[in-house]
C-alpha cells in the first residue's frame, strides 16, 4: 500500500533521530579521521556510559508520567558511599557494591514513597532528593573526596574484558535488561499504562502505586552503578560528583523520543539520545570546537529533536 | 434560494484516498434547527470542521448568505458567522464567565486597548455579558469563575459566547450528552429562542427523541455519502435508522432469558454522604439489573463504590454470601466484578496503546511465563474477544485511537470479559455509539446472561432500561424509589419514580 503523508511524517519521527544520528557518524568519518578510531570509539562508548544509565532509569520514570531531578545527586552518594568502603585492604569488593547500590535504591524507593503517599508532583519531590542527596554525599564525606580505593575496585571504571572497556560491557548489559523489562514483562507493560492513562490504569486493575515505586527505585539503581562507574573512573567518592547529569540523562530519553507526557518512549531512542550528545561533544572536540559552542549546539538539538518529534504526530 | 442562509453542493473530502465526504448535499433555512444524523464514521465531523474551516475540501462548493466561497477562503470568511458548541467543552476553568464568554475579544467589547492603554476592567465585560444572560434567560453570575459551573451552564456560556459573536449559524454537537433532562429542556427552549432570532442551528445527536423534539429538518449521512434530507414531520423512528443503516433492524433488543442463577452479589445498606443513602439490591447470575435515574441520581457513584473507585461511609458489599470488602478496583477484579465506566476516555482505554495491550490490560497476569509476557498466549486470547465481539480493525497492534467510538467501546468490553468476570457492571454502555454498534452491544449483553454473567446495567436511555433490563431499579436524589420487574416498567412509572 502507498505511504500517506502523514504516516510518512510519523516515520520520520519515530527514526528521524536514528537517522540523524547515523549522518552525523557518516560526516564525521569522513571529516575527521580520528574519529572512526577503534580507540576513539571506545572512548565515546566509556563516557556515553554513565549518562546512558541514569538515561534509562529516567526513560522509564519518564515514561509512568513522572520525572527524576535527583539522578546527579544519587550518583554523588552512591559514589561517596562505595569509596568510604572500597579502601585497599578492608571489605571484600562486593561489600562497597552492595552499600553504594544499596544507597541509590534507598534514595530512589525515598522519591516514589513520598510522591505516592503524599501525591505530591515528582519534579517538586525528586527536587527535594536532589538537594537532600547533595547534602548527604558533602555530610557522609566530611565534604572532601575520599581516595586511597583498592585496586579491584578501580577496575571497573578503568579495566577492560578482551579489550572492551568495563564501563561499556555494563552499558549494554543494562540496555538489554531494561529493554526486555520495558518490552516483555508485566511490569514494562504496567509503566506504559499508568503513563497513558493512570485512571484507566487503576481502573483495569493495575497497581499504580506498586509501579511507580518501581520506577523510581529502578531510577536510583541505575543513578548507583551509575555512581560506582564514575567513583571507580576517577578513583575517588567526590561529593560533587554528578552535578546537572539529570539533565543530560533528561535530554538523551527526549531526544530519543520519550515524550514528557508519558506513555511513550523506547530504551533503543534513549541509548541513540546518549550516544547523539556523547558523539557530538567528541566531535567537536576533535574538530577543535570549544566547548561554549557545544552547549548551544546540544540545546538546539534537543529542541529540534522534539519539534520533529511533534510534526510526526500531527496528522 | 436566498431563504437558506447556507448550501453545500457536491462537497467531497479524502483523506489518504479514503472518500470521507462523497458529493455531499447541504440547504440550511435561516432559522430552522436541521439536524445531521448518521453512524460514527458516517463523516459528520470532517463536514462540520470544513464548515468551521478547519479542513478545506477537495471539491464542492460552499454558499453562505448567497455568496460563493472559494476554495481555500472558506476559514475566514465561515468564521465570522459559524459557531461550534463542541462537545468537549472548549472552555478555560480559571477564568469567570464573562472573560470565557469575551476571551480575545476584551479590547472590541469594553472599547479599551487592553493591551497597550493598561488594565482591563472586569466590570467593562461583566455588563454586557449579564445582558446576554438576561436575553437568553439563564441565571448564571457573569464573575463566577467557569470551573463552579455544571455541564449545562458551561454549554450556556458557550452559545452566550457564539451569539456574542453574531454567530448566523450555531453547531451543537452532542450537546445533551452529559446534562440533565431538566437541562436538556432549558437548551431546548434556548434552541427555540434562537430559531425565533434567524439564528439557524445544526443539530448533531445520537438520541432520536431529542432529534425529533427539536428538528425541523433531518439530513442523513452514510459512509461519506449523502442519503437524503427530510422534514423531521415526514419521518419516525423506524424510517430514520433504515436511512441511517441502510437496512431495516428488525428488532432491536434481543429477547430477554428466564434462568436465573444464584445470587452473586448483594449491596446491603451502602450510603456515601452527598452521594447516595442506604442502598439495597442485589444481582442473580444470568439476570441484568438496570438502574434508571436522572443525571445526580447516584448511579455512576454507586457503581464507582462497589466496583472500589471510590470508598462507601457505610455499608456493605456480598459477593455470593461472603462480604467483602473491595477497596481497589484491583480487588474488585479479583473478586470477578468489572466495570466499564461512563467515561470511555478517561477511565476505559490508555489512547497511546494498541488493541492487544488495552485489551489484555486487566488480565495480563494470565498470560506469562515468570515475569515475562506471554505475547502468543496474548495474541491468541485478543484474537478471540475481537472475533466475539465483532470488533471492526484490520489488526489488534493497531492503536486504539484509530478505531470508531463503538469499537472502542467493544475493546474496553473486552478488556473487562477477558478479566473473567461474574459480575459486569456496564455504565451507559451504548453513549456516543452508532445504531449497529449498539444492536451488536445489546446482543452481546444478552449473550454475557447465557453464561451465567450477572449484569448491572446502567442507562439514561429509557428504551435501553427498558428493553434490556430483568429488573429495574430506580433512583432519585441519591435515594432508591422503586424496584420494578420487567412486567410492570413503563416509561411513565420509571420517571414517576426517578423524579420522587
Amino acid at each position: 500500500m502507498e505511504k500517506t503523508i502523514s504516516s510518512r511524517l510519523t516515520d520520520f519521527g519515530r527514526y528521524g533521530i536514528f537517522l540523524a544520528f547515523l549522518i552525523i557518524c557518516i560526516v564525521l568519518a569522513f571529516s575527521t579521521p580520528k574519529f572512526f578510531t577503534v580507540s576513539n570509539l571506545m572512548i565515546i562508548g566509556t563516557q556515553v556510559s554513565i549518562n546512558a544509565l541514569l538515561a534509562f532509569g529516567v526513560t522509564f520514570v519518564i515514561i509512568t508520567g513522572g520525572i527524576d531531578l535527583s539522578l546527579g545527586s544519587m550518583v554523588a552518594v552512591a559514589g561517596v558511599v562505595t569509596a568510604m568502603f572500597a579502601h585497599p585492604d578492608t571489605y571484600p569488593l562486593v561489600v562497597p557494591l552492595l552499600a553504594g547500590i544499596g544507597a541509590g535504591v534507598l534514595l530512589g524507593a525515598f522519591n516514589g514513597l513520598v510522591i505516592t503517599k503524599s501525591k505530591v508532583p515528582p519534579f517538586i519531590v525528586t527536587l527535594g532528593t536532589m538537594t537532600i542527596g547533595r547534602g548527604l554525599a558533602l555530610i557522609l564525606s566530611k565534604g572532601r573526596p575520599i581516595s586511597n580505593l583498592s585496586d579491584s575496585f578501580n577496575f571497573i571504571g578503568g579495566g577492560t574484558v578482551f579489550g572492551v572497556p568495563f564501563p561499556i560491557v555494563i552499558l549494554i548489559l543494562a540496555f538489554i535488561i531494561c529493554s526486555v523489562v520495558l518490552n516483555k514483562t508485566i511490569l514494562g507493560r504496567y509503566m506504559y499504562a499508568v503513563g497513558g492513562n493512570e485512571p484507566a490504569a487503576r481502573a483495569s486493575g493495575i497497581h499504580v502505586t506498586k509501579v511507580k515505586m518501581w520506577v523510581y527505585t529502578i531510577s536510583g539503581l541505575l543513578s548507583a552503578i551509575g555512581g560506582i562507574l564514575l567513583t571507580s573512573r576517577i578513583t575517588t567518592g567526590q561529593p560533587n560528583a554528578g552535578a546537572g547529569f539529570e539533565l543530560d540523562a533528561i535530554a538523551a530519553a527526549i531526544i530519543g523520543g520519550t515524550s514528557t507526557s508519558g506513555g511513550t518512549g523506547t530504551m533503543t531512542g534513549t541509548l541513540i539520545g546518549a550516544l547523539l550528545i556523547g558523539v557530538i561533544g567528541n566531535s567537536l572536540d576533535l574538530l577543535n570546537v570549544t566547548s561554549y559552542y557545544q552547549q548551544v549546539v546540544m540545546g538546539v538539538i534537543i529542541i529540534g529533536a522534539v519539534v520533529l518529534d511533534g510534526l510526526g504526530k500531527k496528522d | 434560494m436566498s431563504d437558506f442562509i447556507l448550501s453545500v453542493r457536491n462537497l467531497s473530502k479524502s483523506f489518504s484516498g479514503i472518500k470521507a465526504l462523497d458529493a455531499v448535499q447541504f440547504n440550511l433555512k435561516r432559522g430552522e434547527v436541521h439536524s445531521l444524523m448518521g453512524e460514527n464514521g458516517a463523516g459528520k465531523s470532517t463536514f462540520m470542521k470544513i464548515l468551521i474551516g478547519l479542513l478545506k475540501p477537495d471539491s464542492g462548493e460552499i454558499i453562505f448568505e448567497g455568496q460563493n466561497l472559494e476554495e481555500g477562503h472558506t476559514g475566514d470568511k465561515l468564521k465570522k458567522g459559524i459557531s461550534m458548541i463542541h462537545q468537549e467543552l472548549l472552555v478555560v476553568p480559571e477564568l469567570t464567565v464573562a472573560q470565557n464568554i469575551f476571551l480575545g475579544r476584551e479590547k472590541r467589547v469594553s472599547g479599551r486597548n487592553a493591551f497597550f492603554s493598561g488594565w482591563l476592567n472586569d466590570s467593562d465585560i461583566n455588563r454586557p455579558a449579564a445582558q446576554l444572560m438576561e436575553q437568553m434567560g439563564v441565571n448564571i453570575a457573569p464573575d463566577t469563575k467557569m470551573k463552579y459551573l455544571s455541564v449545562a451552564q458551561m454549554q450556556m456560556v458557550e452559545i452566550a459566547k457564539a451569539i456574542s459573536n453574531e454567530a448566523k449559524i450555531i453547531i451543537m454537537d452532542e450537546p445533551t450528552s452529559a446534562i440533565s433532562d431538566k437541562e436538556v429542556a432549558t437548551l431546548f427552549n434556548i434552541i427555540r429562542d434562537l430559531k425565533s432570532k434567524g439564528v439557524s442551528v445544526i443539530y448533531i445527536s445520537h438520541k432520536m427523541d431529542e432529534i425529533f423534539a427539536i428538528s425541523d429538518t433531518i439530513t442523513v449521512l452514510r459512509d461519506g455519502k449523502y442519503v437524503g434530507s427530510k422534514p423531521a414531520n415526514d419521518l419516525d423512528r423506524n424510517s430514520l435508522i433504515s436511512m441511517m443503516v441502510g437496512r431495516e433492524l428488525t428488532q432491536m433488543f434481543p429477547k430477554p432469558e428466564r434462568n436465573f442463577g444464584k445470587e452473586v452479589l448483594a449491596v446491603r445498606g451502602l450510603s456515601k454522604k452527598g452521594k447516595f443513602t442506604n442502598i439495597h439490591f442485589n444481582v442473580r447470575g444470568g439476570e441484568i439489573l438496570g438502574l434508571a435515574g436522572l443525571m445526580g441520581a447516584g448511579r455512576t457513584e454507586i457503581a464507582r463504590a462497589i466496583f472500589g473507585l471510590d470508598k462507601p461511609d457505610s455499608g456493605e458489599v456480598v459477593l455470593s454470601g461472603n462480604e467483602k470488602a473491595i477497596h481497589s478496583p484491583r480487588a474488585a477484579l479479583k473478586s470477578g466484578i468489572g466495570y466499564v465506566s461512563e467515561d470511555r476516555k478517561g477511565l476505559g482505554f490508555i489512547p497511546g496503546m494498541s488493541i492487544k495491550d488495552n485489551m489484555t490490560l486487566s488480565s495480563i497476569f494470565r498470560h506469562r511465563k515468570g515475569i515475562f509476557i506471554n505475547e502468543e498466549s496474548e495474541m491468541y486470547a485478543t484474537d478471540q474477544m475481537v472475533l466475539d465481539l465483532q470488533i471492526k480493525t484490520s489488526g489488534i497492534d493497531k492503536k486504539v485511537t484509530l478505531l470508531s467510538g463503538g469499537n472502542q467501546q467493544k475493546v474496553v468490553i473486552g478488556r473487562v470479559l477477558l478479566a473473567s468476570p461474574d459480575i459486569v457492571i456496564l455504565d451507559e454502555p451504548t453513549r456516543g455509539v452508532d445504531i449497529v454498534a449498539k444492536f451488536e452491544i445489546y446482543k452481546l449483553i444478552r449473550d454475557l446472561t447465557k453464561q451465567g454473567i450477572a449484569i448491572i446495567m446502567i442507562s439514561s436511555e429509557l428504551p435501553e432500561i427498558l428493553g434490556m433490563s430483568d429488573r429495574i431499579l430506580v433512583l432519585s436524589k441519591g435515594k432508591q424509589t422503586a424496584l420494578l420487574s420487567r412486567e410492570e416498567a413503563t416509561q411513565e412509572l420509571i420517571m414517576k419514580y426517578a423524579v420522587a
